[in-house]
């Protein structure tokens, strides 16, 4: 099963995942940091968000685990 | 041998220079240049080494390091200011960014979307009531990124015209260096006076907030300085030449007037082709770092060269064609790294708004003049156009 695992030390709240997936991202309202609402992607779809995302985070703080 | 001196004209609007395109496709697609300054600097130039620099912190933003790539031949006045946080390395760059970014989540960008929606109205209500044609850099392209910012930080927007002047001194290449000085020194007088204001009396906008977090007002006043120069001038710039694109794009305008779904997927498209800001991402070397099979030495000026990355074959398929349904992500045109821009979701949204209510309620809208007459800025650090004069017929 793949996972998405945040780094919330690296993260500097971009917030390119939430406008990725905001079923699977939210963004911390205090420091603006990534929220995992979703550590599982639900389907084909959300696991390409979830690529997508990993990819084009700023700070690397996204990665996924099989 | 000397290197070949930085090349910073673009012969064609939506493509680097030439020379950076030659120095991307050449076999290490990394050469050295001499800046303005003098320096000699590294040049990147593919996307895979220019994300990889950008993340890799043995790469430093610090602009007081005697190396750091400049533009200008004197070194930046440094004495007038604290650093801001884009000049911060970790571990001080972490806190600094994140006492601020909340203030730029998406979901506080969404809350800001009906204002901003007022704003873009109000502009082309006096637009249409005004003599034909317009200048749509004064009538929408300035004044709707300028109100938005000024709003956000708590600044008067009566000021504006004094702020507008001096960041465009700032970001101009023909400016002296006593010029930039002065202007430099005005913004920052203007800005202490009102955030001493803020302090003595605490207003709910974002310097307030900065303050009422214990936040010390020198800082303050650098992040200020920073979010209304940042805040300025580079949207205004994606809306005249998005505009600008899509006028000169009938079908694909009407597609997109037909489906607003297809105006957030353009708006990437339109940064990647402009990378408007494509000297912004420049560091200094700190430790020894291998790239692309060049050694870059510590305490060497690096510089990215952004846009022919925004154009690499080897990242985007038919890189040099504007296809607004590319739906790409992985440009560069916001950095990379821990810097990348803290108002890019404000840009996105205010160009979303623009385009939607723009295209829609002047359906008839044309450049009153070619677009290849159009002045475009060459000889600004900040790519754009000066001018677009634009017409409409009486509505049937």
């Amino acid at each position: 099963m793949t996972k998405i695992a945040a780094d919330l030390d690296r993260c500097v709240g971009s917030g390119q995942c939430v406008l990725t997936n905001p079923d699977a991202f939210d963004q911390s309202d205090e420091d603006g940091t990534v929220v995992l609402l979703q550590d599982t992607p639900a389907d084909d779809e959300a696991l390409k968000r979830a690529r997508i995302a990993v990819e084009i985070c700023p700070s690397r703080a996204l990665s996924l685990t099989e | 041998m000397t290197a070949p001196a930085l090349q910073t004209t673009r012969r064609c609007p939506y493509a680097p220079p030439d020379e950076h395109t030659r120095i991307r496709d050449t076999e290490s697609g990394i050469s050295q240049v001499t800046l303005p300054s003098g320096q000699v600097a590294w040049a990147l130039s593919r996307l895979e080494h220019i994300r990889a620099m950008l993340t890799d912190p043995r790469f430093s933003s610090d602009r007081q390091h005697p190396n750091f790539p400049r533009f200008t031949r004197e070194q930046p006045a440094f004495d007038l200011m604290r650093p801001s946080i884009i000049q911060l390395d970790p571990p001080e760059h972490g806190p600094a960014r994140k006492a601020v970014v909340g203030e730029f989540t998406v979901r506080r960008m969404a809350g800001l979307r009906p204002r901003i929606q007022q704003i873009v109205n109000e502009h082309i209500d006096a637009m249409l009531a005004g003599p034909r044609p317009a200048d749509l850099v004064r009538a929408l392209s300035l004044p709707v990124p300028s109100l938005v910012i000024c709003e956000q930080l708590g600044v008067p927007y009566r000021d504006h015209d004094f702020f507008q002047s001096h960041s465009s001194a700032l970001l101009s290449r023909v400016v002296t260096a006593e010029g930039r000085r002065q202007a430099v020194t005005e913004l920052r007088d203007y800005l202490k006076e009102l955030i001493a204001e803020k302090a003595a009396d605490p207003a709910d906008d974002l310097l307030g907030r900065q303050l009422a977090q214990g936040n010390d007002p020198e800082d303050v006043l650098s992040l200020a300085f920073l979010l209304l120069i940042a805040g300025h001038e580079t949207t205004a710039n994606m809306i005249s030449l998005g505009v600008v694109t899509m006028l000169e794009r009938p079908d694909e305008l009407a597609a997109l007037r037909e489906d607003p779904a297809r105006t957030l997927p353009a708006i990437e498209e339109l940064l990647r082709v402009y990378t408007i800001a494509e000297f912004a991402n420049s560091r200094v070397a700190v430790e020894d770092v291998e790239i692309g099979g060049v050694t870059i030495r510590a305490g060497e000026p690096v510089l990215a060269l952004s846009n022919a990355a925004n154009h690499d074959p080897s990242a985007f398929d038919e890189a040099e064609e504007i296809k607004l349904d590319r739906g790409a992500r992985n440009h560069v045109a916001f950095g990379f790294g821990i810097h990348q821009c803290l108002g890019q979701n404000l840009a996105r949204m205010e160009l979303q708004i623009v385009f939607d209510t723009l295209f829609r309620r002047i359906p008839t809208l044309r450049l009153a003049t070619p677009a290849d007459t159009l002045p475009y800025k060459n000889d600004a650090l900040i790519y754009g156009i000066h001018e677009v004069p634009v017409t409409w017929e009486d509505p049937a």
